[in-house]
C-alpha cells in the first residue's frame, strides 16, 4: 500500500540525518563560530598561531561547522544605507576639462576671440566667447576634445556633449558617459568602503550596491552607526607640498598660486603654513601605508610610493635639501619636517602628535584612498548587543513554551499518531536550521518568528492528513485503505494550501528589505521541510508502524 | 478506545448559513468600520514609513517622562515623543522607553550630532542611561518604503488570486480576494483603533496573514471542489456547509497549534517584535473566521457552475488538473 520502497526510504531517512547533522554546530553556537573564525584567520594568514590552534580544536574538523549568521537585530551592530552623490564626479570632471579646453581654445585665439569660464550649474562648464559669430569653430575646437565612450552600452558615442548657447559655450558629459561614470564611481565608492571596513576588522560586514547610486552598509558588532559614518565618511586626501613660508595669520591673504593651510601638530597650535599648490606628490601614488614608530619610539605612519610617485619624490627631495616639505591631510598640515637628506626609495614616515590609536586610523584612511563622490545616509540603525540577547534569549523561550505546548496539543489530540507527528516536527526544526546554516542565510528576530509560526503550521499538513484518516475510518474497509485514502485525498489540499503560502514568502523575499527578508528565508524554508516532514517522515512512521503490528483497528 | 482530545464533536451539522446576515454583513460592516477608522484615526507610523528617529533608552532607574521631556525640549527638535516600554520578560531594574524625533527638515538621516544631543540630555537626567538601539531613517527611504509595503500586498493578494483561479473557478478566486482584504481590513482597522506602531514588520506580518488564511480557505474550498463532483445534485448552500462541517475540526486544530505558538511569542518573545507578533495573532484569528463565514458566502452568492464534465475531459472543478 502506502510503504516506500527501500531507496526511498533509505533517502527519507538520510535527509533527516543530514539535517540533524547540519543543524548541530548551532547547539554548540560560540564553540562552532569560533572554530569556523580561526580556520578563515588561519586560512588567511597561512599559518595558525597557538590561540587560533586551540579555538579550532574546540570544535572537530570532520563536523559540519557552519551556523546560522545571526542578524543585526540580534547579534548588534550598525546598518546604514547611504546615496552616493554620482554628480559630484561630473563636477571634477569639468573642473578637470577646464585648463585642457582653455588651451585648446586659446589655440584658436584668432579666430573666436578672448575666452572666460562663465558661472554655471557644477555639472557643465560654460564659457564665454569674444566673437559669438566664431562659435561653430569653437564647437569644432571642443568636440576635438571628445573621446569615445568605453563601456559597453556607449559604443560609438562622444563623452561629451556640446552645446551653443548665444555667445556660450556649454560643455556637458554626455548621457552615455554619465551612465559610465555613475557605474565607475559606484564600483569605487564600494570599493573603497569595503576596505575601509576590512581594514576595521569586523566580522562578516555586507556591504551592497542598491539600486542605481545606493549602497547598504550592515557591519555586525559595531558600537554604532556614527563610528560606522566615520571609518567610511572620512575622506582621506593626502597631498605632499613644498613649504614657501610659516606664519600664525590664518586669516592672511595667499599670493597666487599658493594656500595657506592650518597645522593640526599639537606642538604647532595657530601656527599656519603658506604652500604651494602644486603637490610634489599625492596620496594616489601611494601604494601602502602603516602604523609604525618613529626612531624616539612615538606612534608615526609608514608609508611607500610607486614607483612614478617615489621618483617624483626622490628628485623633490635631491634638489630641495634643507627645505621643509609639508604632509597635508585633508587640508590640513600633519607635519613638516626638514629634508633632511635625497629620500631616493619612495618609502617615508610621517610624523606628528600621533597616538597609537590615531595612527592606526590614518594608516587605514590612507591605504582606503578616497571617495570619489560625497555620500548621504538615508537610513541609519544602530542595536546595542545586550538588545540583541534580550531578543534571542526571549526568541528562544517562547520557542520552546510554543513548540511544548503544541506538542502536548498534538499527542492529546492524536495519540501514537500525533507522537509521530511530534518527531517530524523535531526533525523539521532541526533541518530548518541545518538548511539555515548551509545557505550561510541570515537568521533576524522576525525570523525567530517564522520558525515560531512554522512550528505552528508544521503541524497542519499533519492534521489534515490525521482528520482525513478519521473520516476515512467511517467508511472505508479497514485501517490500511483508511490511512491510504488519507494521505492521497489530504494531499491536494496539502500542495494548494502551501503553495499560495509560497507565493507571499516569495514576495516577501524579493519585496522585503532586511529583517523581512529574513522572515521570507525562514518561513520559504519552513514550508519546504514541514511539507517534507508532513508527507514523508511521518507517513514513513506510519507505515513502518503499520506493517510490523499489523493492527485490525486504529484510533486516530 | 483511548483518551483523544476533541475540541470539535467527530460528526457536526452546523448550519453555518443561519446567521449570515450577523456573520456575513457583521463582517462586512466591520470591513467598512475599519476603512473609516483607518481614514479619519489614520495609523500611527513608525519611522520607517514617515521618516524621523527612535532612540531606545534603558536604565536601571524608573523612567521619568516627563522629566526626559523636559531635557529633550529645549533642543527645539520638533515633535518629540517618549513613552514607556512595558513587559514581562524585562527584569526588575530594567527601564525601557522609547523617545522618538520627528525627521528633521532639511535632513536625510538625521545627524549623529543631534542625535548625541539628544543622549547628553538624557543621561543629565539619568546618569545610568544607555541606549540599545538609535535607528533613523530619511524621508526619501520612508516614501519609498511606504510605496513598496502597498505594492507588496497587492502583489500578494494579485498572485493568490490567479493561482486559486487556475486551480479552482474564478468564483472562489473572487471569494478568497474578499476573505483576504476582509483579514487585511481588519488588521489595519485595529491598528487605526488602538494606535498601534505600525512599521515595516506589520506589513510582513499582513503577508503572512495573507498566506495563512488563503491557506484556511483553500483547505475548505478544496473539500468543496471535491463534494461539488462527489453530490451533482445537491443544493451548494448544502454543500459549503457540508465542507466547513467536515473541515471544521481541522480547521480548529490549526488555528489552535499556530495561536498556542504565537501566544507563547506574544507573552516571551519581548517587546521588540510584540506589534509584529499581534498583528499575526489578530490576523489567524480574523483569517480563520473569515474562511468559515467569508469566502463560501461570496462563492454561493456568485453560484458555480454545476454542470462539471459535460464538456471538459479534465477533473472537474480544476482548470489545471494537478498533477499526478
Amino acid at each position: 500500500m502506502l510503504q516506500f520502497p527501500l531507496w526511498k526510504r533509505i533517502i527519507i531517512l538520510g535527509l533527516c540525518a543530514l539535517g540533524l547533522l547540519t543543524a548541530l554546530p548551532n547547539a554548540f553556537y560560540t564553540r562552532a563560530e569560533r572554530h569556523n573564525d580561526a580556520v578563515t584567520a588561519a586560512e588567511k594568514a597561512g599559518f595558525e598561531t597557538p590561540e587560533q590552534e586551540a579555538d579550532r580544536a574546540l570544535w572537530p574538523d570532520f563536523l559540519p561547522s557552519n551556523v546560522v549568521n545571526l542578524g543585526l537585530d540580534l547579534r548588534g551592530g550598525a546598518h546604514l544605507l547611504a546615496e552616493v552623490q554620482v554628480a559630484d564626479v561630473y563636477k571634477a570632471r569639468m573642473d578637470g576639462l577646464w585648463p585642457e579646453m582653455r588651451k585648446a581654445l586659446a589655440d584658436a585665439r584668432g579666430e573666436i576671440g578672448g575666452i572666460r569660464r562663465a558661472p554655471s550649474d557644477p555639472s557643465e562648464l560654460r564659457i564665454q566667447i569674444e566673437k559669438p559669430e566664431a562659435m561653430a569653430k569653437a564647437v569644432e575646437v571642443a568636440n576635438g576634445l571628445a573621446s569615445n565612450v568605453v563601456s559597453l552600452t556607449g559604443v560609438g558615442q562622444k563623452d561629451l556633449d556640446i552645446t551653443a548657447e548665444g555667445n556660450q559655450l556649454i560643455v556637458r558629459l554626455s548621457e552615455a558617459e554619465r551612465a559610465a561614470t555613475d557605474d565607475r564611481t559606484m564600483q569605487q565608492s564600494l570599493e573603497i568602503i569595503r576596505r575601509r571596513i576590512d581594514g576595521a576588522g569586523t566580522r562578516e560586514p555586507t556591504i551592497q550596491r542598491q539600486g542605481t547610486d545606493r549602497i547598504l552598509i550592515q557591519v555586525p558588532g559595531v558600537g554604532s552607526a556614527a563610528e560606522l559614518k566615520a571609518w567610511i565618511g572620512t575622506t582621506a586626501q593626502l597631498t605632499f607640498h613644498p613649504v614657501v613660508g610659516r606664519g600664525t595669520d590664518g586669516n592672511a591673504i595667499a599670493k597666487p598660486d599658493t594656500m595657506i593651510v592650518p597645522s593640526i601638530d599639537e606642538d604647532e597650535q595657530g601656527v599656519f603654513y603658506t604652500l604651494d599648490e602644486v603637490p610634489v606628490v599625492t596620496g594616489e601614488d601611494l601604494v601602502d601605508a602603516r602604523p609604525e614608530f618613529d626612531q624616539n619610539g612615538r606612534p608615526a605612519v609608514g608609508f611607500r610610493f610607486n614607483p612614478s610617485g617615489a621618483r617624483k619624490f626622490g628628485d623633490y627631495t635631491a634638489t630641495n635639501v634643507g627645505q621643509l616639505f609639508a604632509i597635508v591631510l585633508d587640508n590640513e598640515v600633519i607635519s613638516a619636517p626638514r629634508i633632511n637628506q635625497h629620500i631616493p626609495g619612495g618609502s617615508g614616515i610621517i610624523t606628528g602628535s600621533f597616538t597609537v590609536e590615531s595612527s592606526t586610523n590614518l594608516a587605514v584612511l590612507l591605504r582606503a584612498g578616497a571617495l570619489p563622490a560625497k555620500m548621504t545616509f538615508l537610513e541609519e540603525r544602530t542595536i546595542g548587543p545586550e538588545l540583541g540577547q534580550d531578543s534571542i534569549d526571549a526568541g528562544r523561550v517562547a520557542a520552546i513554551v510554543g513548540t511544548v505546548a503544541v506538542v502536548a496539543f498534538m499527542i492529546a489530540s492524536y495519540g501514537l499518531f500525533g507522537v509521530f507527528a511530534t518527531v517530524a516536527l523535531a526533525l523539521n526544526i532541526s533541518m530548518m536550521f541545518g538548511i539555515l546554516s548551509m545557505i550561510g542565510a541570515t537568521l533576524t528576530l522576525p525570523g525567530i518568528a517564522g520558525i515560531v509560526l512554522t512550528v505552528g503550521m508544521a503541524v497542519d499538513a499533519n492534521v489534515l492528513i490525521f482528520e482525513r484518516i478519521r473520516e476515512e475510518m467511517k467508511t472505508a474497509k479497514g485501517p490500511a485503505r483508511a490511512i491510504e485514502l488519507g494521505y492521497e485525498k489530504a494531499m491536494s489540499a496539502i500542495v494548494d494550501a502551501n503553495i499560495t503560502t509560497f507565493i507571499t514568502a516569495l514576495i516577501l523575499f524579493f519585496l522585503g528589505s532586511g529583517p523581512v527578508k529574513g522572515f521570507a528565508v525562514t518561513l520559504v524554508i519552513g514550508l519546504v521541510t514541514s511539507v517534507f516532514t508532513a508527507i514523508y517522515v511521518t507517513r514513513l512512521f506510519v507505515t513502518t508502524w503499520f506493517d510490523r503490528k499489523r493492527p485490525k483497528t486504529i484510533t486516530v | 478506545m483511548a483518551f483523544r482530545l476533541k475540541l470539535v464533536p467527530e460528526t457536526t451539522n452546523i448550519d453555518f448559513f443561519r446567521w449570515a446576515s450577523v456573520t456575513f454583513g457583521g463582517s462586512v460592516l466591520l470591513v467598512i468600520a475599519s476603512i473609516i477608522l483607518s481614514v479619519i484615526m489614520g495609523l500611527n507610523f513608525g519611522i520607517d514609513f514617515k521618516g524621523g528617529t527612535t532612540i531606545r533608552t534603558e536604565s536601571t532607574s524608573p523612567v521619568d517622562v516627563g522629566a526626559y521631556r523636559a531635557a529633550v525640549q529645549p533642543l527645539g527638535l520638533g515633535d518629540v515623543l517618549i513613552s514607556q516600554v512595558y513587559d514581562p520578560t524585562f527584569r526588575e531594574d530594567q527601564h525601557v522607553a522609547m523617545v522618538r524625533i520627528q525627521a528633521q527638515e532639511g535632513d536625510e538621516a538625521i545627524t549623529p550630532e543631534i542625535i548625541g544631543k539628544v543622549e547628553t540630555a538624557l543621561k543629565g537626567v539619568d546618569p545610568s542611561i544607555t541606549f540599545p538601539s538609535v535607528e533613523s531613517v530619511g524621508p526619501k527611504v520612508s516614501g519609498e518604503l511606504i510605496w513598496t509595503a502597498v505594492l507588496s500586498v497587492l502583489a500578494g493578494v494579485a498572485a493568490i488570486c490567479f493561482y486559486i483561479w487556475l486551480r479552482f473557478e474564478w468564483q472562489f478566486a473572487v471569494g478568497a480576494v474578499v476573505a483576504l482584504v476582509h483579514d487585511i481590513g481588519l488588521t489595519i482597522g485595529i491598528f487605526s483603533l488602538f494606535q498601534l506602531k505600525f512599521d515595516l514588520t506589520i506589513i510582513a506580518a499582513l503577508l503572512t496573514i495573507l498566506g495563512y488564511s488563503i491557506n484556511d480557505t483553500v483547505v475548505v474550498f478544496d473539500r468543496l471542489r471535491e463534494n461539488l463532483i462527489k453530490y451533482k445534485t445537491t443544493p451548494l448552500r448544502d454543500l459549503c456547509n457540508l465542507s466547513v462541517n467536515e473541515t471544521l475540526s481541522r480547521t480548529v486544530m490549526t488555528s489552535g497549534t499556530t495561536l498556542m505558538a504565537l501566544t507563547a511569542l506574544l507573552v516571551f518573545g519581548g517587546d521588540v517584535i510584540r506589534g509584529f507578533v499581534f498583528a499575526m495573532t489578530w490576523g489567524v484569528i480574523v483569517g480563520t473566521y473569515s474562511s468559515v463565514y467569508v469566502a463560501k458566502n461570496v462563492v454561493l452568492i456568485l453560484g458555480v457552475k454545476r454542470d462539471w464534465g459535460k464538456k471538459e475531459d479534465g477533473p472537474a472543478g480544476t482548470q489545471f488538473a494537478a498533477g499526478k
